[in-house]
């Protein structure tokens, strides 16, 4: 297949900042979609509002740019709808964790096949740089000049909760990582939850004065470690990688062929 | 069921608007539970499996509007059903469905507000919500019932006015209409006419523009799983569905959205008239209190009274020319209805001469009755009290 047809040439350049994550991102989900040998009508892209949801309007898939916070169930509605969609559902941290919490949780708790990925660069990007539910304490933002006291999420721990049967987190900094996650994660039948922690030197590396993309890799690199390594358990501030939860649940899509056959008086 | 048997009923309003969905070819509903449209879940999540259909109770009215607008763009006809409280929460996708000419429709089964109001009490004060609940510059097409069978009827007109012109359309019911049993005959397929939506004949491998109208203004749709990858978005986008911040393009999206709806006022049309002829007294109505006006209306005729009652079917796009023309004659109007006289003012609009426009309204969460008419219409007669 050729590479070339997974994205729409003629929307390029893309929007982003030069030195920001989600590019990355978008990189690694074509590598996986082109190796994985998808049939790009099968994908479907659902996305809400933020720097990360423009990536829908980049890739050469169906492609639904919807409202902020609203993926999840937009998404729901077309997997239920063709449950033979592959959805993928790119989301920023405000967009996924703030606004649209209720929905992320609930997705996670149906067990819905589709794969959501939180692009997380603790910072609001689009509208600026105000602090978000995955920021943290003691960070600066455009509307935390005195530095955050809101606590934050921890977005795989609130996906393993909630029920997630596939939750994993890496950073755009292990490109490889990323798209051994992504892969497993599309592979995965049921709600899979992948964290990617992206840099936004624009609003986040300049208001902490935590510099550039460069730095803000490195900090990912060194403040890392993998799930099961002794580096991680040398040091428990370290924030850990790798696949959290992986098992089997009825899917949602699935379950419902069922109801279909009850109500029909198959069964 | 034999050919020569009919299919009568004695069913709820609410039950009566499942039937009319499903007859309009309904496959996906996605609800959350709310009085007093509740029933309209229920019937649903047992009927619509059996036709291989999808019923989900989403996690609040916000989901439920959203994944109507996927399943949709999905390639199912599409449906949600609500009451106040969670129609304002549905406004924002609404507004994402008329931006993105998603065809949809949303069933308001009205309560009395505003916010959690009398939850299991009649009101009719929606009417201004349906037409400007969301936010930013659009229109949109609203419906309404007074009978169990027109509940049936107008349900599947929605369907077809949504996919004929890909936009949301309001069936805009209300507690006592929702909750009414009637008898219902519903009429075999084929008898009643079932749009279909749209789809493109472009072929694969060219260039499919899902916002590029044909010569007849019409947008062709690709179902999302089809051969046809494009893009979809709440933002001004160009004939790729691609964002786009021109001013003209902008402008031009603008005045498509409003134009397509507003350019088809007497095409939308719906409405019922009864002894309008020679009618110095005309009643103008909807929903629930067009029953009472309908009584008041009968009873007066035995008398010898000429009045006379058009009920409207439509209220958006407000049928301005209608109105106008079936009260050229009247020396009164009054419009009968459950709010502060949110359909009244545009009758006032409408009409030649205003002042002689007369609100008969409640507001209490009970039906205006006809008496409540008979003494308003006794003090414009001077008749007194």
């Amino acid at each position: 297949m050729a590479f070339r047809d997974l994205i729409r040439e003629r929307f390029f350049p893309h929007i982003w900042c030069p030195g920001c994550g989600h590019g990355t991102v978008l990189n690694s989900l074509l590598h996986v979609v082109d190796k994985m040998g998808l049939d790009p009508t099968s994908m479907c892209m659902v996305s809400g509002i933020g720097c990360s949801a423009r990536i829908s309007g980049y890739v050469n898939f169906h492609t639904m740019h919807t409202m902020h916070g609203r993926a999840l169930p937009c998404a729901t509605g077309i997997k239920l709808a063709k449950p033979q969609l592959n959805m993928i559902v790119p989301m920023g941290d405000g967009d996924a964790m703030a606004i649209g919490g209720n929905h992320f949780i609930h997705a996670c708790r149906r067990n819905i096949d589709m794969t959501a990925i939180v692009l997380n660069n603790r910072i609001y990007g689009m509208t600026g740089g105000q602090y978000s539910p995955l920021s943290g304490r003691g960070v600066l933002a455009t509307t935390a000049p005195y530095r955050s006291i809101d606590d934050d999420f921890d977005a795989v721990a609130l996906a393993q909760g909630a029920g997630a049967t596939f939750v994993a987190r890496t950073t755009a900094f292990h490109v490889k990582e990323l798209s051994k996650i992504l892969t497993k994660a599309i592979q995965h039948k049921g709600f899979s939850v992948v964290e990617v922690m992206v840099q936004c030197p624009t609003y986040f590396g300049r208001k902490n004065k935590m510099g550039g993309a460069v730095q803000l890799l490195e900090y990912y690199r060194d403040n890392t470690a993998p799930l099961g390594s002794k580096k991680l358990e040398e040091n428990q501030n370290l924030i850990p990688r790798g696949i959290f939860v992986e098992r089997e649940r009825p899917e949602y899509c699935e379950e419902y062929q069922n109801v279909i056959a009850l109500a029909e008086g198959k069964e | 069921m034999s050919a020569t048997q009919q299919d009568v009923r004695f069913v709820q309003g609410n039950e009566a608007c499942v039937r009319g969905a499903l007859y309009a070819g309904l496959r996906f509903f996605a609800g959350y539970p709310i009085t007093p449209s509740t029933e309209i879940a229920e019937h649903l999540a047992e009927n619509l499996p059996k036709v291989g259909g999808t019923f989900v109770q989403m996690e609040d009215e916000i989901a439920s509007m959203c994944a109507v607008c996927g399943a949709s763009l999905a390639g199912s006809k599409s449906m949600t059903a609500t009451s106040g409280p969670g129609f304002s929460l549905k406004q924002e996708a609404i507004g994402y469905a008329a931006m993105a000419e998603i065809p949809c429709v949303v069933v308001d089964v009205q309560r009395a507000g505003p916010s959690t109001g009398l939850a299991t009490k009649v009101a009719q004060a929606d009417v201004n919500q349906a037409r400007w609940g969301t936010h930013g510059e659009h229109s949109i097409v609203t419906l309404t019932a007074s009978t169990v069978q027109d509940m049936f009827a107008v349900t599947v007109e929605a369907f077809n006015i949504a996919e004929a012109y890909r936009t949301p359309v309001i069936l805009l019911f209300d507690e006592v209409m929702g909750h009414m049993r009637e008898r219902l005959v519903i009429p075999p397929a084929g008898e009643l006419p079932v749009t279909e939506r749209l789809r493109t004949a472009v072929k694969p491998g060219v260039n499919y523009h899902p916002y590029l109208p044909r010569e007849d203004g019409r947008l062709p749709m690709s179902d999302y799983g089809d051969i046809h990858r494009y893009h979809v978005t709440g933002l001004y986008h160009d004939i790729w569905g691609f964002p786009t911040e021109q001013p003209e393009q902008v402008n031009k999206l603008v005045h498509h959205l409003v134009d397509k709806i507003e350019g088809r006022v007497h095409e939308l049309a719906r409405w019922k008239e009864f002894y309008l002829e020679d009618a110095e007294n005309v009643l103008i109505s909807y929903g629930s209190a067009a029953r009472s006006a309908r009584h008041l209306v009968e009873t007066r005729r035995q008398k010898g009274h000429r009045v006379g009652l058009l009920e409207l079917q439509t209220i958006w796009p407000f049928p301005k020319d209608l109105v106008r023309e079936k009260t050229a004659n009247a020396k009164n109007v009054f419009v009968v209805e459950m709010n502060m006289g949110q359909v009244m003012a545009q009758v006032k609009q409408a009409v030649d001469n205003p002042d002689h426009v007369y609100l008969v309204n409640r507001v209490d969460g009970t039906l205006v009755t006809p008496t409540d008419i008979g003494n308003v219409m006794r003090v414009i007669e001077g008749k007194g009290v």
